[in-house]
């Protein structure tokens, strides 16, 4: 569904993806985007959505390159990281403008009910909390029916009540046969929900497989305790992670 | 583009700034009107105040628009929409509404104060004209510093400096030249160096109405022929469109290379 | 009131000498004086000679030699043919033509031919005929006492060096013309040496040069007539005392244009009137003792221009308004005096609400004197940054004159 083919991108002098290949096939996955800050995680996911335009490259979504389109991002939800709305829009009035700017059937009335947003939808939405306005945030990316979700870090600024919230609404994306791409820092969310890592450091892809062989790559107790290794490894670890996994798989 | 066009209208016609502006443009015409109920003399009054002020708000709420909606803007090229209209739509409400505030503002007060039937309903057409191609253009510019800079500062800065530069430096730096080479025959110059700033040239536009007799002192032939004929009143409303097109097409150039 | 008129009447009857005395003879294009010529020839003096209709081609000029009247009934035209040489003279005193057109006359360019010519005489009165494409139109010379009124007067002028004078008078007195419409020649109406003579209600336009122009010509007074669209309104050059009241000077554009000008003038009197759209509105030049007053200038391009050897003119009671500049002085001299008048470019206060303004005005701008220096200058007029030169000059004068000032400019307008 997604391929990236010998992507690099560089701000200026930083180089923030160098030559990176991958494909993303499977319906009905979760993969988790991991790696630290500045690794290149959402400039990949930027990238994906044309937003970032890679100096080198090709990147492909639902079988045809992007570059100069627009009508594939009919095919995705996205959450961006940051929940920064127009400050003189009121709730019902955001929702109503993106239904009305991309056309296709949405679905808003349950996450509202979900988030308990009812009372806040004629509030404007500068006067939310941070936690109310990711909420909101979450409602633009979930209300459309569409084979893929990218998530820049959904679970920011959120209480525990709506990540339990945020895990199943995953967990039903995952059954309805939905690829699912998500950034973030919280390594339980990931070891409960992903099927796959994808780790990222200095705009290399580091380490690619399932839960399971990583932690077994690393020995790990968990996905932070192995996440921590891969990093420490990282030195050296070019080699002997290919290693690694080719024993593992 | 229309429904973007559409929204950033909606957004701004709520926005406190605009409605300053508007607020700004009534109180000053009706209080203008207050201090004398000489059409002509609002009139020249407000092409002074017109000709600084707009292309100076135009850049400065430009700039100031385009960085404060900038999550707006991600939020919009996330979704299945062509960049291009994007950008064109937020410039067009943005410099639409504006261009509404000025018509509002500076026209409900002549309006009220009997400009329709007065000798002076062409004059005061073609202030209002020149107003809202001077945001149109003013606009375009903004867009395009902030959409070159993304440092806030440097933006607003440059903004401004682009202002000041159209605004004053220009004229200061044209009238020395003027004056140093005035053994020279500097018709043509003078004319070409006018049509290089809009703000000049939408001056000219007004002063044809106001000064012609005095722009008819002029012993030079091609001043004549293009002051004195609706030949110059032509290239000027021509050349104030290339502005406006060519700010647009560096817009357009622009947004379609830069990475969010 | 009533019997002013009735005596005034008698009055004239008594004065014309030739009035309800003479014969009537009558000239047809069929009948027994079939050439006006040979009528007037039979005519005794005081007689009227009428001419009924037709177009008389004329190849030697009529001449009028006896006290006559001589009169058109239908409009008959008298005809040049494109000839080189005068079309009707008039060599007695006491002569009235009325009620003719006279038409199509060629270009000379060794003697100053005219439709009418008049020399030598007194009390010709010349009304009611029209003058179409005529060389000079109406041309008297050392005329004493005459009348020129309601004539239209209609020329076809392209250039000034081939072309005629519509009203020509030259060392005349005691004239008065009025009423005439006057366009399309080299100056609409001419005075040279001309005094004591008055001009009135006429409508001067289109032409080439001057719409009036007065050449050594003292003690005359123009009063009511519209000067619009010519070279240039009225030149008065070389002359004494002469009253310039409630005229009109619209619309005269162009590189060395003005409403008025007056050139090596004294003791003349400028009252109540328009001066409006023109590119300047009083060029003044080597003129001394002149009285502005209750004039309007409005939207010329220089409301008053003053070249150097002005001395002791007053302006005042004058309304300035929109003009692109009011007053552009060369060599300012201090014995003139500009005080006391509506400028509408005035920005200051009246406190004691006196109608006077607290704050002196200074009507001359330092882009006047930037233009002066580069004409091309003119392009920048309203721009900040020429509004900045100015209102730093304003405040601290340098290259403007320091004297040049209204100390008691007025709040309101007072005309209109």
């Amino acid at each position: 569904m997604i391929r990236i083919d010998q992507v690099s991108k560089s701000f200026g002098k930083l180089e923030v993806l160098k030559d990176i290949s991958c494909t993303f096939e499977q319906q009905g996955r979760i993969v988790a985007i991991l790696g630290p800050n500045g690794s290149g995680k959402t400039t990949l996911i930027k990238s994906i959505l044309g937003m970032v335009l890679p100096d080198v490259g090709e990147i492909s979504v639902v079988g045809q390159p992007i570059r100069g389109r627009w009508a594939y991002r009919e095919a995705i939800s996205y959450l961006p990281q940051i929940a920064r709305f127009p400050d003189n829009l009121r709730v019902i009035e955001l929702l109503r403008m993106v239904q009305d700017l991309r056309q296709q059937p949405a679905h808003p009335e349950q996450l509202i009910k979900r988030f308990g947003l009812t009372s806040h939808l004629h509030k404007r939405l500068s006067t939310l909390s941070g936690g109310t306005r990711q909420k909101v945030n979450l409602v633009l990316a979930f209300m459309y029916d569409t084979p893929l979700l990218i998530l820049d870090e959904p679970t920011a600024g959120l209480d525990p009540v709506a990540i339990i919230q945020l895990k199943e609404m995953l967990g039903q994306a995952r059954e309805k046969g939905k690829l699912v791409l998500l950034t973030t820092h919280i390594m339980p969310l990931v070891e409960e929900l992903a099927d796959e890592v994808v780790f990222l450091l200095d705009g290399r892809i580091k380490f690619r497989n399932s839960i399971e062989v990583l932690k077994h790559t690393f020995n790990a107790a968990n996905v932070e305790q192995a996440i921590a290794r891969l990093l420490l490894n990282s030195g050296n670890a070019h080699r002997s992670l290919d290693r690694v996994s080719s024993v593992v798989s | 583009m229309i429904k973007i066009l559409k929204y950033t209208l909606f957004d701004l016609l709520r926005s406190r700034s605009l409605l300053f502006y508007l607020a700004f443009y009534l109180a000053f015409t009706f209080g203008l009107f207050g201090l004398s109920a000489d059409i002509q003399k609002v009139l020249i009054s407000m092409m002074n105040v017109m000709l600084i002020l707009v292309p100076l708000i135009s850049t400065m709420l430009g700039v100031m628009y385009y960085y404060n909606s900038r999550e707006f803007t991600e939020l919009l090229l996330a979704q299945p929409i062509r960049r291009r209209d994007i950008f064109l739509g937020q410039f067009m409400g943005l410099s639409g509404s504006m261009a509404m505030a000025l018509v509002v503002g500076v026209g409900l007060p002549f309006v009220w104060f009997g400009v329709g039937t007065s000798p002076f309903f062409v004059q005061f057409l073609i202030l209002l004209g020149s107003g809202v191609v001077l945001t149109f253009i003013f606009c375009a510019l903004a867009f395009f510093i902030a959409l070159r800079n993304e440092d806030r500062i440097r933006g607003f800065g440059l903004a401004i400096l682009v202002w000041l530069v159209f605004a004053i430096v220009y004229d200061g730096v044209f009238l020395l030249a003027l004056a140093l080479w005035s053994d020279y025959p500097l018709e043509k110059f003078a004319l070409a160096t006018s049509l290089l700033n809009p703000i000049d040239l939408s001056r000219i536009l007004i002063m044809l109405q106001l000064d012609i007799a005095a722009l008819m002192g002029f012993t030079g032939a091609v001043f004549k022929k293009f002051l004195g004929t609706a030949l110059g009143s032509a290239v000027a409303v021509g050349v104030l469109v290339l502005w406006v097109l060519g700010p647009l097409a560096a817009i357009h150039a622009v947004a379609a290379r830069k990475d969010f | 009131m009533k019997y002013l008129v009735v005596w005034m009447v008698w009055l004239w009857i008594g004065l014309w000498p030739c009035s309800m005395k003479g014969a009537s003879w009558w000239v047809y294009g069929k009948c027994e004086w079939t050439d006006i010529q040979s009528a007037i020839e039979r005519a005794a003096p005081c007689d009227t000679v009428w001419v009924n209709g037709g177009v008389w081609r004329v190849d030697h000029p009529i001449v009028i030699d006896k006290p006559l009247v001589v009169l058109g009934k239908n409009r008959p035209i008298i005809d040049g043919g494109g000839g080189k040489g005068d079309l009707l003279l008039i060599t007695a005193d006491d002569v009235e033509l009325s009620g003719f057109t006279f038409r199509h006359m060629g270009i000379n360019y060794v003697e100053d031919v005219a439709a009418v010519r008049a020399e030598s005489v007194r009390n010709v009165y010349i009304h009611h005929n029209v003058l179409e494409n005529t060389f000079f139109a109406i041309y008297l010379a050392h005329v004493r006492g005459g009348e020129v009124a309601y004539n239209r007067i209609v020329g076809g002028a392209v250039e000034e060096n081939n072309s005629g004078n519509a009203i020509h008078a030259w060392y005349c007195s005691e004239l008065r013309i009025h009423h005439n419409e006057v366009q399309g020649h080299r100056d609409g109406i001419y005075f040279e040496f001309v005094d004591e003579s008055r001009i009135y209600n006429n409508h001067s336009h289109d032409n080439l040069r001057y719409g009036l122009h007065f050449m050594f010509s003292d003690d005359d007074v123009y009063y009511q007539n519209t000067f619009a669209h010519n070279g240039a309104g009225v030149a008065v050059m070389f002359s004494r005392r002469i009253h310039m009241w409630q005229n009109r000077f619209m619309h005269n554009w162009g590189g060395a244009s003005f409403g008025l000008l007056l050139k090596e003038i004294y003791d003349a009197q400028i009252q109540g009137n328009t001066f409006s759209k023109n590119t300047i509105g009083i060029f003044v030049e080597g003129s001394n003792r002149i009285q502005y007053r209750h004039n309007l200038f409005r939207a010329n391009g220089w409301a008053i221009k003053m070249n150097g050897g002005c001395m002791d003119n007053v302006i005042t009671e004058n309304e300035f308004v929109y003009n692109t500049f009011d007053l552009a002085i060369q060599v300012a001299n201090e014995s003139n005096s500009y005080d006391r008048n509506y400028w509408s470019e005035y920005s200051g206060y009246d406190l004691d609400r006196d109608g006077v303004g607290d704050v002196p005005y200074r009507p001359v701008k330092l882009f006047a004197w930037v233009v002066q220096q580069t004409p091309e200058a003119m392009i920048l007029l309203r721009s900040l940054f020429i509004d900045l030169l100015n209102f730093s000059e304003k405040v601290s004068p340098v290259l403007t004159p320091a004297a040049v000032m209204d100390h008691q400019p007025l709040m309101h307008p007072l005309l209109q």
